[in-house]
């Protein structure tokens, strides 16, 4: 796929020391030898070989894809970076591989830069690097080009990563929030909020135990799968920060519609809805990082689903809910929720961040 | 989920729907002005918009959201307390997240942190004193607000503090207790209620007893309610009933939490570390006597007002704000002056607008739907 070119020969296995320190950052032999025995080593790849300053790709071998390069960056800062059923370097990478994959494209190049405070554990890097390599396998794409900073103990915290990502978007696919309309149906393809859940548990001042892991995963061949099977489909996001409820609250908006999700029909794991309720929190406002909501015209719904299903990280697909008609004081723009008990609420935006409730 | 999905269930909802509304037919002044009953507590207030529990009732009820959320009713001039204290370089300022947000005259405490305070979110106070045994160079301070809810907590981390002879541990308390407050809206003259749903986990602590003046002197029904949907639809139809059969009497639905005589370990513990303030500032209703409470004493090195120099600031409420009016039913939020124009959940000029159990927040959040029917 890229244009080849000679690799450059690298420092293996000079990085001796225990902890990063500002000479790691100071351009020389030492960031050369981070670099390389920690970065390089793990992310290995024809395209990064070079070690240019930039990666550098064959247009005719991308335009053989598809009409659209789909560009899209992310910063992930999450505390902590190791977590039950992921860490930072992982979730730098679906993150970003599902942000392209949900406009559709084919996710191909990814770029990654990391922010490290002085004084972290080289082992600790290794891992991370490790677990992004792993997770780039998995995903079938390449990390490509990078950079590392070093800075003084205090400015950030452990790790910062930001990645960026490069898809090819085939020809004739047209997504986006303005497209849905009246008689969609709304799908995810599966439980909400585990990430979320999870990662509040794993910071450990709730004193709270759960085996709730957080749902880190590539969704790029579900998607494929749902856009095969759903050519139809009008929008697809995914639910990061925010939850479902933001999401909703962007698709009722760009396209000017009501929304109305039925919460009986809003999959929810046992674990995640009791972490809800005992500390005050509304679960469509947790994060997800394996989790989509597409927008389907009602006759194709169930051939979406039946694709999401077919993949493991659809099995618990279903429909929440669907776009208007009006319903009576419904409003475009609003999002509203059927509760489980017979009644209506509005499902809102949320103002700053979700603060558990005293009593 | 047991024990919750039970209370949530929608055949048993409808039922209790359809029996309200025929209760309601046979109440005579229902016909001619729709019947006011107020749930004090905020715990409520946020169940009924949760669960859009207000348009499944007949248009003949109309609920009044009332004073029972500790975070809604505190005054600008405490938070200007709190952020001196937090403000202070030695000190970490531990407090509940929903009173974070609250606006002091300048800024709140989420901003005063933003600016350099060490202002810490638990979810208990045990975890402040577990803060003050880590870090013994600092001065860990724990904002306590609530109702007799969280008394016995605050209460009984004092009492550990003692024990654990922790000396960098206080607690600014800020505890608020229920009946002087339902007395004084009660007493204000622009009001009329028909009835009132209990708040059940202050009753849960001192029990039903304290409550019976409601019946007694004011001739009003109450019935002690519990904060699932179901609770709050069953105690509305027991207050219904009241009324149909021209009965005034302090009932409970909540009997598998609330014990009649209340927790009697936990009210042990109150009485021994606080005492009544003669008076008590609230944001909207005032100056209301004996509606809050202080630390004795005996345990003064566990009270931040005397260990640290507070400016005690009073400062009035914001003129446009209605806050008072809209907690004692008068007007609904949406019909204050500034709602969802100077005052929104992004930037609250009332404390209403603060909290997820505050009136105004949660018409922001949850309600609209009734709302343009209503108005």
């Amino acid at each position: 796929m890229s244009v080849a070119a000679p690799a450059r020969p690298r420092r293996l296995g000079r990085l001796n020391v225990p902890k990063v320190t500002l000479a790691h950052g100071g351009g020389g032999k030492a960031m050369k030898d981070l670099i390389d025995d920690v970065f390089v080593r793990a992310f290995d790849n024809p395209t990064l070989a070079p070690l240019e300053d930039q990666a550098r790709f064959d247009l005719a071998e991308l335009t053989a894809r598809g009409d659209r390069l789909a560009f899209t960056t992310d910063g992930y800062v999450v505390d902590p970076l190791f977590f039950p059923g992921g860490d930072i370097g992982k979730l730098a990478v679906y993150g970003t591989v599902n942000d392209l994959a949900v406009g559709g494209a084919v996710p191909l190049y990814l770029s990654c830069a990391v922010i490290i405070e002085e004084g972290v554990p080289v082992d600790l890097l290794r891992q991370v690097a490790q677990s992004m390599a792993g997770a780039a396998r998995e995903a079938g794409v390449e990390i490509v080009t990078g950079d590392t900073k070093v800075v003084d103990k205090g400015a950030c915290d452990q790790l910062f990563i930001t990645t960026a990502g490069i898809g090819v978007i085939r020809q004739g696919l047209e997504l986006g929030a303005t497209r849905a309309e009246p008689g969609d149906q709304v799908l995810v393809n599966g439980v909400l909020g585990d990430h979320g859940a999870a990662i509040l548990c794993a910071r450990g001042d709730l004193c709270l135990e759960t085996p709730i892991e957080s749902d880190c995963a590539p969704l790029h061949r579900l998607i494929e799968a749902l856009l095969a099977a759903a050519p139809g489909t009008r929008f697809i996001r995914d639910a990061t920060r925010g939850g479902v409820a933001t999401v909703l609250n962007e698709i009722a908006q760009a396209s000017q519609v009501a929304i109305e999700i039925d919460e009986a029909r809003t999959p929810l794991r046992e674990e995640v809805k009791g972490f809800c309720e005992i500390l005050g929190l509304d679960p469509l406002y947790l994060a997800n990082e394996g989790k989509i909501v597409a927008v389907v015209p009602a006759a194709q719904c169930a051939a979406a689903l039946a694709a999401m299903r077919a993949d493991p990280l659809g099995a618990e697909a279903c429909a929440i809910g669907r776009i208007g008609p009006i319903a009576e004081g419904g409003e475009p723009g609003r999002v509203t929720m059927r509760t489980t008990l017979g009644g209506r609420r509005i499902v809102d935006m949320l103002v700053g961040e979700q603060l558990p409730r005293i009593c | 989920m047991r024990y919750v999905d039970e209370f949530r269930d929608r055949q048993k909802a409808q039922t209790l729907t359809a029996e309200i509304e025929r209760l309601v037919s046979r109440i005579e002044v229902a016909r001619h002005r729709p019947l006011h009953i107020m749930e004090v507590c905020g715990g409520h207030t946020h169940s009924i918009f949760r669960y859009g529990i207000e348009g499944m009732l007949p248009k003949e009820i109309e609920l009044i959201h009332g004073p029972g959320c500790p975070v809604c009713v505190l005054p600008m001039g405490r938070i200007d307390d709190c952020i001196a204290i937090a403000e202070r370089p030695e000190v970490i300022f531990t407090s509940f997240g929903d009173a974070m947000r609250v606006p002091g005259s300048n800024k709140s405490l989420l901003q005063a942190k933003a600016d350099g305070a060490d202002v810490r979110m638990v979810y208990s106070p045990m975890d402040a004193l577990a803060l003050a045994h880590k870090h013994p160079e600092r001065e860990i301070v724990f904002f306590a607000i609530g109702f007799e809810t969280t008394m016995p907590s605050t209460a009984l981390t004092i009492l550990q503090a003692e024990r654990d002879g922790v000396p960098n541990f206080s607690v600014f308390c800020n505890h608020i207790t229920i009946v002087p407050t339902i007395k004084a809206v009660l007493d204000s003259p622009d009001l009329h209620l028909d009835g009132f749903l209990g708040p059940g986990h202050v009753a849960m602590v001192i029990g039903t007893t304290p409550f019976e003046f409601v019946a007694r002197y004011y001739r009003k029904p109450m019935v002690v309610a519990g904060f699932e949907p179901l609770d709050v639809l069953q105690s509305i139809w027991m207050v219904l009933k009241q009324i149909a059969e021209g009965r005034c009497e302090i009932e409970n639905q909540y009997a598998r939490i609330v014990p009649e005589a209340g927790n009697t370990p936990a009210l042990r513990a109150v009485s021994r570390v606080y005492e009544l303030r003669e008076f008590f500032e609230w944001r909207g209703l005032g100056s209301i006597d004996h509606s809050g409470i202080r630390i004795r004493q005996a345990y003064a090195r566990f009270d931040a007002e005397r260990k640290f120099a507070i400016p005690n600031v009073r400062i009035a409420d914001p003129k446009s704000c209605q806050c008072g009016e809209v907690l004692k039913g008068v007007i609904k939020p949406w019909q204050c002056k500034v709602f969802g124009t100077a005052c929104t959940p992004e930037q609250p000029l009332g404390a209403l607008m603060v909290s997820s159990e505050g009136a105004c927040a949660a018409y922001f959040q949850y309600g609209g739907i009734r709302r343009d029917n209503a108005a």
